[in-house]
């Protein structure tokens, strides 16, 4: 009996849902421009099959609201402007996202599937008892979903019955949103922010001139093969060369060559979406190809390999 | 001060992963398992921080002394390992308790049940035990690499509404009551300072975590393992996600090697992909 009525308020939840059917992306950026896997959250949105709305939260949200009103399929943008909100720390996001949901209750709840998307959308799923669903790849329907597991050696289809969708969207997989829309400003709910559990104190990004690496056409990866972090300039070389993106290999990274957020694989940076484009050739120097490597990479659509081992298992994955 | 540290029995990160023919999910029966690498990341710091003997003073009064006793005393950093799965996770929680946890929990559940777990139903049952057990940090490793959600840390934490310190690449004291914590996050690093109690989650370049010596897993045998059932927990395991097939990622068409560096670039500019 109970169970019978546990299932008429659930089918009665999906249908109101899908009849006011949207979806609210929680928007990245540094406080100057927005982060570009938010355009790719935006698209895999849009594939949702309802109205878009976007929530900017910072210390300098309407500057940065005002270049989400112009993205393409945008119908609305919330701004939380608040010098709490700085750095955007997940406590203190996450009860903006709250507050946005109990005003306007969005079917979805999304973000791309960064450090900050990964941070905050399960800490939301958690305050809404909904399980969440990370790092899509494909869109189906409003409910079902592709991902990868086991470092991308199983696809796998899920249909979610939760009673909000709360996702994370893999940014290579989706094409970044265009300009070209006109959605309406408007300030998002007043919720509590409390500030005393956690505070930002530093931050040291890496400054590179080349081409991001989610983003960069033509990625070159250097490994323990390399030897030394001097031996990298060789990569930097040729990558400039090319006008390409620096990538290396957990071995690299643990070695000092170079810097953690250069990291190709299922625990770095993923690189190489297939069917965009975006990455286009993918050169591995001194690369063996563990398994874990070839889950940020093997998407790309040509791989080079350059290694003195002909028995490396990168050559399985390599056309060259 | 205690410590909970999730550890979670997973494939062999060096094992290839087979899909079942019938496309339900991946083959698990006779396969090589071992504790999450990020999960032995988390442990490892976790037993460092008691061998630094991180210790607070506590005054307390004797509960059946006549006359108010007050005793300065120094409580040891506990460390307690967790996990939920199947009756074989208790190994992977023999092997926590030789690598230095004091304690271990297991969450039973039928080995049928195993794949509807979903990291939200771990993050429910651990809070019971937090909320039961008054545990000032909570360490996890910041993803499973079998379903690769990195979800639990911090969905525990929104269920505790304790704050996060999530890829966390250095944990160091701070003032009182507080750690500051340096994560990997997608440009370079960052350092946050949370305020106990806090749900923390270990990136890869945290520690190296050590071996379970012979004599340690001898002495593993006797600390204690607590078994607790699932549903004793009160936690609701309906799922939420249903997995519909499980699929091959597409398979790359072989390709060939080159003999020198000039055709390699002139096989690439034929395919348009090099300019000069």
């Amino acid at each position: 009996m109970l169970s019978a009525r546990t299932l008429f308020t659930n089918v009665l939840r999906t249908n109101v849902a899908s009849r006011f059917s949207s979806t609210l992306v929680i928007a990245e950026h540094d406080d100057t421009k927005l982060a570009p896997i938010t355009l790719n959250a935006i698209t895999a949105a849009g594939k949702l099959g309802s109205d878009v709305s976007v929530l900017v939260t910072g210390a300098n949200a309407s500057k940065v609201a005002e270049q989400v009103a112009k993205v393409s399929g945008v119908k609305k943008v919330l701004v939380a402007q608040d010098e709490k909100l700085k750095h955007n720390l997940p406590e203190r996001v996450a009860p903006v996202v709250l507050a946005s949901q109990k005003q306007f209750n969005f079917s979805s709840i999304v973000a791309g599937a960064s450090a900050f998307g990964r941070s905050v959308i399960p800490r939301v799923a958690a305050k809404l008892d909904c399980s969440p669903i990370s790092e899509v790849t494909e869109v189906h329907s409003a409910d079902t979903f592709t991902r990868t597991q086991y470092a991308g050696n199983a696809v796998v289809k899920v249909q979610s019955s939760a009673p909000v969708k709360v996702i994370t969207f893999r940014g290579t997989s989706f094409p970044p949103a265009q300009q070209g829309g006109s959605g309406a400003v408007e300030n998002a709910p007043s919720s509590d922010i409390k500030t005393d559990s956690s505070e930002f104190i530093s931050q040291e990004l890496s400054k590179s001139e080349r081409p991001d690496l989610t983003t960069a056409k033509i990625v070159v990866s250097g490994g323990r093969g390399l030897k030394s972090g001097e031996n990298f300039k060789l990569i930097y070389d040729l990558a400039d060369k090319l006008g390409a993106g620096v990538g290396a290999s957990r071995a690299a990274v643990d070695a000092g060559f170079v810097h953690n957020d250069m990291q190709v694989g299922q625990t770095g940076k993923i690189v190489a979406p297939v069917g965009f484009g975006v990455i286009e050739l993918y050169i591995a120097v001194g690369i063996s190809g563990a398994i874990q490597h070839l889950a940020g990479m093997k998407d790309s659509k040509v791989i080079v390999a350059i290694n003195k081992d002909p028995d490396a298992p990168i050559f399985q994955v390599s056309l060259a | 001060m205690k410590v909970l540290v999730g550890v979670k029995r997973v494939i062999d990160y060096a094992v290839k992963v087979r899909v079942k023919p019938d496309k339900t999910g991946v083959v698990t029966e006779n396969v090589q398992h071992s504790m999450n690498p990020f999960d032995e990341i988390a442990l490892e710091e976790a037993v460092k921080m008691k061998e630094k003997k991180i210790a607070k003073e506590v005054n307390f009064q004797l509960p059946f002394h006549p006359i108010i006793c007050l005793a300065s005393v120094i409580i040891h950093l506990q460390v307690v390992a967790i996990s939920m799965g199947g009756p074989k996770s208790q190994e992977v929680l023999r092997n926590a308790l030789a690598k230095g946890a004091d304690k271990a929990i297991h969450i039973e559940i039928p080995d049928a049940d195993i794949p509807k777990v979903e990291p939200l139903h771990v993050a429910k049952a651990f809070q019971k035990i937090v909320e039961k057990e008054k545990f000032d940090v909570v360490f996890l490793g910041k993803q499973a690499i079998d379903d690769d959600a990195s979800q639990t840390a911090p969905l525990l934490a929104g269920l505790l509404d304790w704050p996060q310190a999530l890829f966390a690449s250095k944990v160091e004291k701070a003032d009182e009551g507080h750690l500051k914590v340096t994560r990997e996050i997608d440009g370079g690093l960052d350092t946050i300072k949370v305020k106990l109690p806090a749900v923390l989650s270990a990136d890869l370049r945290l520690n190296e975590p050590r071996y379970a010596t012979l004599p340690n897993i001898m002495k593993a045998k006797k600390k204690p393992l607590q078994k607790l059932a699932a549903k004793d927990l009160g936690v609701d395991l309906t799922p939420q996600t249903k997995t519909l097939e499980v699929n091959d990622p597409p398979v790359r068409k072989a390709g060939g090697f080159v003999e020198d560096v000039p055709t390699l670039i002139a096989k690439l500019k034929e395919k348009g992909l090099i300019k000069h």
